[in-house]
């Protein structure tokens, strides 16, 4: 056996020693340390970042396959797993006040390592090429965090959000699974590349209820419309870190695995069997987050609704089908990581200091905490999509993207996500509005909030005023997109 | 002789089928599991079965099944775990209790 493929994985293989290195921190180290652990997984992690996004720019990573084409790996995709770093280090920075508070003390260690598990299970999914390897991912980046939400023992919330997100998530790997099995049916092989010749443009009943099942399955993971009833509970109900990264990193994870099962597994039946699936789910997924997430007065809920009606926009990438869609849904994800992490990093900072996340409570916080209040203002507009914010450009990235296949039917979608930006407009502002404008008196008490919860909200607010601006990240992506694996199964 | 692979399949659909229904009828969370269990299980049964009939030169089925058994087991340790804890903190196990958070 030739070792030297193991090379290949080398974001993995950086990211496991990142998990030995806290993992022995927090067995060996004396109890007086071990309250370090929080700022030493940042720094680590922070660290694989830099290290990645040195590597991913300045090294051109060809197409390259381990494992007898069960693993491979290419400049998008290892671009995609440092969207998803810079993500993680965001979200440890944030959390670093929670984990240093006083229930946390026994379990501080458990808490980043299953992080980190569930990072490394969606590195595996994003870079399989055989069903056994993305399943194993699949679960691997699932099933810890399900142990994440119940974190916090002492709310009965937690207990509460963690039965939901457990039962669904196993119901829908039992789907996904049994998806699987009629792909094998079909094909014969569980390797993308033998599926996509086996199946190439030859529909059959079970094949389209093979990829019917393949989508609800992935759906429950990324919540979409009608598969999304556990989102907003669960959003709720986990621990404020633990949100932030189910919403963002999970997502985005999830979101760009489903494009890579999509094009190089089912690509031949696009037009066939799952542009219609996929563009149904789109319109329900974006039109009622969008109208439930209106009538939310917890803030977690609000953003969960927020964030299903985001995966509905981050699916356009996918539709679009082209490599224009790729770029532009890799930048939204990018984007979105910012704008709602500084959302969550006021939240998470506000429910540290007082426990209030109701957005009644947020009335009149402009006068007590314009910091926090300003920082809330540009996520939400940036989330919303009012220029000169990023959210604005990549809005107007995916929306370029899915035009460039210039149906009526995608004139039609693009037009339908084009009003629900307006209705998410309004909400948005509800909550500005509760901020600035309410004469009410107000209930948050003016408070300073801790440093590293400062330096996450101000990294997301760079990235919220700064990335739309530069051109070079989005022109990056491009040139990545246009040279990556998807090509050829585009022209198809 | 060679029984043919539709009497497999039927009763591995049929246990699906009775997964499903009872995932979405039973409130007792213990059941639910159980009822998960089922859909998984046929899921299995679905693989191997496929290997042994179409494709018998094969063993990319029953590997995959193998794994997916390890997988289902993990599943079920995890939410057993998390339903020892609600029931600790609640002292039941019916789902219809569980509803405080809603739309």
């Amino acid at each position: 056996m030739d070792y030297s493929q193991f090379l290949i994985m080398k974001q993995e293989i950086a990211l496991l020693v990142v998990f030995l290195l806290v993992f022995l921190y927090d067995t060996f180290m004396p109890r007086s340390a071990q309250k370090g652990l929080p700022v030493c997984t940042s720094v680590l992690m922070l660290l694989l970042t830099v290290a990645g996004c040195l590597d991913c720019c300045l090294c051109s990573t060809d197409n390259q396959v381990a494992f007898g084409g069960m693993y491979e790996t290419s400049a998008i995709i290892s671009a995609i797993k440092n969207i998803l770093n810079i993500g993680v280090v965001i979200v440890l920075i944030q959390s670093i006040k929670w984990a240093n508070g006083e229930f946390m003390i026994m379990r501080r260690g458990e808490f980043y390592e299953l992080l980190l598990v569930t990072l490394f299970g969606m590195y595996l999914m994003i870079s399989a090429r055989h069903f056994l390897v993305f399943v194993i991912g699949l679960e691997c980046a699932s099933l810890p965090l399900a142990a994440m939400v119940a974190f916090d023992k002492n709310r009965y919330e937690s207990h509460e959000a963690a039965v939901k997100y457990i039962l669904t998530a196993v119901f829908s790997s039992a789907i996904f699974m049994m998806g699987l099995s009629f792909v094998y049916g079909v094909a014969g092989s569980l390797y993308f590349a033998n599926i996509y010749t086996a199946i190439y443009a030859s529909p059959s009943v079970m094949l389209v209820m093979a990829v019917a099942f393949v989508i609800a399955g992935i759906g429950f993971k990324l919540s979409l419309v009608p598969f999304h009833l556990w989102t907003a509970d669960v959003y709720q109900g986990a621990p404020t870190s633990v949100t932030s990264y189910l919403s963002v990193i999970s997502k985005g994870a999830t979101a760009f695995a489903f494009l890579v099962v999509m094009a190089q597994v089912f690509g031949s039946l696009y037009t066939i069997v799952w542009e219609w699936m996929l563009y149904a789910l789109i319109i329900l997924t974006i039109t009622i987050g969008n109208l439930f997430a209106i009538r939310q007065r917890n803030m977690k809920r609000f953003l969960a609704f927020s964030s299903i009606s985001q995966a509905g926009y981050i699916m356009l990438g996918i539709i679009a089908y082209n490599t224009l869609g790729v770029a532009a849904m890799m930048f939204y994800i990018l984007v979105y990581i910012f704008s709602n992490l500084g959302a969550f990093g006021v939240i998470g900072a506000i429910e540290n200091a007082c426990g209030k996340v109701s957005m009644d409570d947020y009335r009149g916080l402009y006068k007590t905490n314009p910091r926090l209040a300003f920082t809330m203002m540009l996520a939400m507009f940036s989330l919303a999509g009012i220029p000169p914010f990023a959210g604005f450009f990549s809005k107007f990235f995916i929306f370029t993207g899915a035009l460039e296949g210039g149906s009526v039917a995608i004139y039609v979608l693009v037009l339908i996500a084009l009003i629900n930006t307006i209705v998410s407009l309004y909400y948005y502002l509800l909550v500005v509005k509760a901020m600035f404008i309410s004469e009410e008196e107000c209930v948050i008490l003016p408070f300073k909030s801790a440093c590293s919860e400062r330096l996450g909200m101000w990294i997301a607010l760079f990235g919220i005023i700064f990335l739309g601006l530069l051109s070079p990240v989005y022109s990056t992506l491009i040139d990545m997109a246009s040279v990556s694996q998807f090509g050829m199964y585009f022209l198809n | 002789m060679e029984i043919s692979a539709i009497y497999f399949l039927v009763p591995s659909l049929i246990m699906f089928c009775c997964g499903l229904y009872g995932f979405i009828t039973r409130r007792n969370m213990i059941a639910m599991l159980i009822s998960l269990e089922l859909m998984l299980n046929s899921v299995d049964m679905n693989f191997v079965i496929f290997n042994r009939f179409l494709f018998p030169g094969q063993m990319e089925g029953m590997m995959f099944t193998l794994f997916a058994i390890a997988i289902a087991a993990a599943e079920t340790a995890l939410a057993i775990a998390i339903i020892i804890n609600v029931f600790r903190s609640v002292n039941h196990v019916d789902v219809r209790e569980l509803n405080e958070m809603k739309f």
